[in-house]
């Protein structure tokens, strides 16, 4: 190898030189943004992950299969898989070789910013050496891999559906010079180095495109109009990064240890939210994972698009759609940044209620409500208060302690007392922590250890929120599944088939999933529905809506049944009083509470109990 | 008025003319289904926080379209926003988001305009 071009530098990297340093000054002043925004707790907490050896590797191998290799996403799509890592790894690959070879042959151009880029430009192959060949053909390797993907890249654009994805996200004209831009640059690297290969050597991909387009590349002068259209496509595409979607190449690497860090939201767009804003590729996952997403009219209110608003500091849309959700999780689930979108937009309603709520709480008259004594050997039964609306679950929960032999106490006999969950979901944090704190002294004062909760919502502020001390919280169809491996109930199975339904609150927002399923395989035969655990549709009751209407609820709630009932279950069976509401008012076939399940299927010979 | 000769007591009159409908023309902006609400009290009887205390959504919808909006606040700020009014509401009010609503329309305090987070 020797250098070609003597003086090491031509115009043509100008472009180049220019949008690489705007990207870089860009990206610090961001990362320098979110780090002054951040609470100095938090900053703390980030610094001293930073330097905790766990989480270091923990960070080093997100990076690689998030950003480079996007494992999540081959697991969930794989032609989109191979789109993104193609490009990703392959553009990477080929900055990391380009790096290699100035090293190895050249270190004393290392600081200039465009050698390493532009490296088969100013170098040369010589006759009597074949010490490159091996990194020609590396380089023309990743070439290929990478305009095999923006091959796909291109398809995808105009024939979604090809590529597994009924909606895409619509592109601003931005974002759609960025597209253009890096769609350009590596056709253009080609034809570039194609150039170059008949001068300073090349490998399988630039020495052919040489020989084809002989007539053309024999003549010196469009060399550099190559190289020139070279750079200005990858100048336009660094320019242009910031403003498009395309940030989220280098704000993830800043999501990523901070997401390991564990922040939490805080802000509806400072500091860790920003880092997501950023991070956000716009890739329109969410698009499709929205249960609203059934009605053409709110597809405009999927995540992509709130962050995109938030963006903007578009206020009037950014709260309608913070306001419209039902905080399902499922487009959180499914990201591929795992953007906190319930998180941020909790934190909107909260920021709201703070500002223009002007309707005081008072709930003084809970003080009237005196702690139960239950007794450590008895369990406490928190019934909530839709499953008051729904006495069929209290009773079937009651029927199924009694022929477990578990002795109980049941602690809204004479009216619940809210969970605080409705209240938080609406953004009134501090009227919740009343009710968080009455209910806790409460069940603390009774003495029992077990809580056991028959309501999803209720579950789960009980688990996230609620500091129970020496209290083990259980949803009833954890407990049950316990009582049946222990032996305790006996069932009868009915060879029924029945599709489980997963509610929002209790699979996404707690991760149980098989409990119930286990539970269920005693007393029938469960069918799978269309989509399920991580993404069950939600049955569009949900208390996490504030603004969405009946009217508009109800194809939703449509949506989620045609979706449960695709393997024609004999019955519908859900874990939640909301879910069990919502859908009764719809279904085709009868819907049951998981309790009331089992207690239709209890062996009515007792003394066989045990 | 006429007079007929005999009449209501002044402290008992009503006088619709008079009641100032703009800020239930704001909460029915904010909350169309506000006019839905055939005073059933299903959203009454169910209610958690009735079950301690006075708190009753039909009364809240009949005073203010009465005009009697002083009555509301003692009631609305027992509410636990639990939604169960919602579920068993037969016109399918919006009754979590009318009474956020209505305590960004009617609450005591006198800034009236939307502070942005």
């Amino acid at each position: 190898m020797k250098e070609r071009i003597l003086a090491a530098y031509d115009p043509f990297v100008l472009p180049f030189v220019f949008g690489i340093s705007f990207v870089i000054g860009y990206c610090l002043l961001a990362l320098f943004k979110v780090l002054v925004q951040l609470s100095p707790a938090d900053r703390r907490k980030f610094a001293l992950s930073l330097i905790t050896p766990s989480t270091i590797l923990k960070n080093l191998r997100d990076l690689f299969c998030d950003c480079l290799l996007h494992v999540k996403l081959w697991k969930r799509n794989k032609v989109l898989g191979y789109m993104h890592s193609s490009i990703a790894f392959g553009w990477f690959m080929i900055i990391v070789i380009g790096h290699i070879e100035t090293v190895l042959y050249i270190p004393e151009r290392l600081h200039k910013l465009y050698y390493p880029i532009f490296f088969r430009f100013f170098m040369e192959e010589q006759k009597q050496t074949l010490q490159g060949s091996f990194f020609f053909f590396l380089m023309d390797f990743f070439l290929l891999i990478i305009l095999s993907g923006i091959t796909l890249a291109i398809i995808k654009r105009f024939r979604s559906r090809i590529v597994g994805m009924r909606r895409t996200t619509k592109l601003t004209l931005t974002d759609l010079i960025g597209l253009y831009s890096l769609w350009a640059i590596f056709p253009l690297r080609w034809i570039a180095e194609g150039f170059t290969a008949g001068v300073a050597g090349g490998s399988f991909m630039t020495i052919p495109i040489n020989w084809i387009l002989h007539s053309f590349m024999s003549k010196p002068e469009n060399i550099t109009v190559a190289w020139w259209a070279y750079s200005l496509a990858l100048g336009t595409f660094m320019t242009v990064l910031p403003f498009t979607r395309y940030m989220h190449i280098p704000a993830e690497i800043l999501l990523i240890p901070m997401r390991n860090a564990g922040l939490p939201v805080r802000h509806t767009r400072k500091g860790f939210t920003l880092a997501m804003l950023y991070s956000c590729p716009s890739c329109g996952v969410c698009i499709d994972a929205c249960p609203m997403g059934v009605q053409k009219k709110n597809v405009q209110d999927a995540t992509v698009y709130m962050v995109r608003n938030l963006k903007r500091r578009n206020q009037r849309r950014s709260l309608e759609i913070a306001e419209k959700c039902l905080m399902c999780g499922k487009c959180a689930s499914l990201c591929q940044v795992q953007m906190d979108a319930c998180g941020i937009r909790l934190a909107y309603r909260t920021a709201q209620e703070k500002k223009n709520n002007r309707l005081p709480a008072d709930f003084s008259y809970l003080n009237a409500v005196t702690p139960q004594e239950v007794g450590e050997e008895k369990v406490l039964y928190y019934a909530g208060c839709m499953s008051s609306l729904t006495p069929v679950i209290s009773r079937s929960v009651q029927r199924v302690l009694q022929a477990a032999g578990v002795p109980f106490e049941l602690m809204d006999r004479d009216g619940a007392i809210c969970c605080g969950r409705p209240l938080l979901l609406a953004g009134r944090r501090d009227e919740a922590q009343q009710l968080i704190e009455k209910n806790r002294q409460l069940i603390e004062k009774s003495g029992a250890q077990i809580l056991l909760v028959s309501c999803a919502i209720c579950y789960r502020i009980f688990k996230e929120q609620y500091d129970l001390i020496g209290v083990e919280v259980v949803h009833y169809t954890e407990y049950f599944n316990r009582l049946i491996a222990a032996g305790r109930l006996p069932l009868k199975n009915s060879h029924e088939t029945l599709v489980y339904h997963d509610p929002c609150d209790l699979g996404r927002g707690c991760g149980i999933y098989d409990a119930p399923r286990q539970a269920l395989s005693q007393v029938g035969q469960l069918v799978p529905a269309l989509k399920e655990r991580e993404e069950s549709v939600c049955c569009g009751g949900s208390v996490g809506s504030l603004t969405l209407r009946y009217e508009d609820r109800e194809p939703i709630t449509r949506g989620s049944i045609e979706n449960l009932t695709a393997n024609n279950p004999e019955q519908i069976v859900t874990a939640c009083p909301l879910c069990l509401k919502t859908f009764g008012r719809f279904a085709p076939v009868p819907v049951r509470d998981f309790a009331e399940m089992l207690a239709l299927h209890l062996e009515t010979n007792k003394n066989d109990t045990k | 008025m006429i007079d007929f000769g005999y009449g209501l007591t002044p402290s008992a009159t009503l006088r619709i003319e008079n009641v100032q409908n703009p800020l239930f023309e704001e909460l029915h902006r904010r909350e169309p289904d506000v006019a839905k609400c055939i005073a059933c009290g299903s959203c009454t009887a169910s209610c958690s926080a009735g079950c301690f205390t006075e708190m009753s959504l039909r009364r809240v919808i009949l005073s203010l379209q009465r005009g009697r909006e002083k009555e509301i606040l003692p009631m609305l700020q027992h509410c636990m926003l639990c939604g169960k009014c919602q579920l068993v509401c037969p016109r399918g009010i919006n009754t979590r988001h009318l009474i956020l609503s209505i305590g960004k329309v009617y609450g005591p305090a006198d800034q009236k305009e939307e502070v942005r987070p």
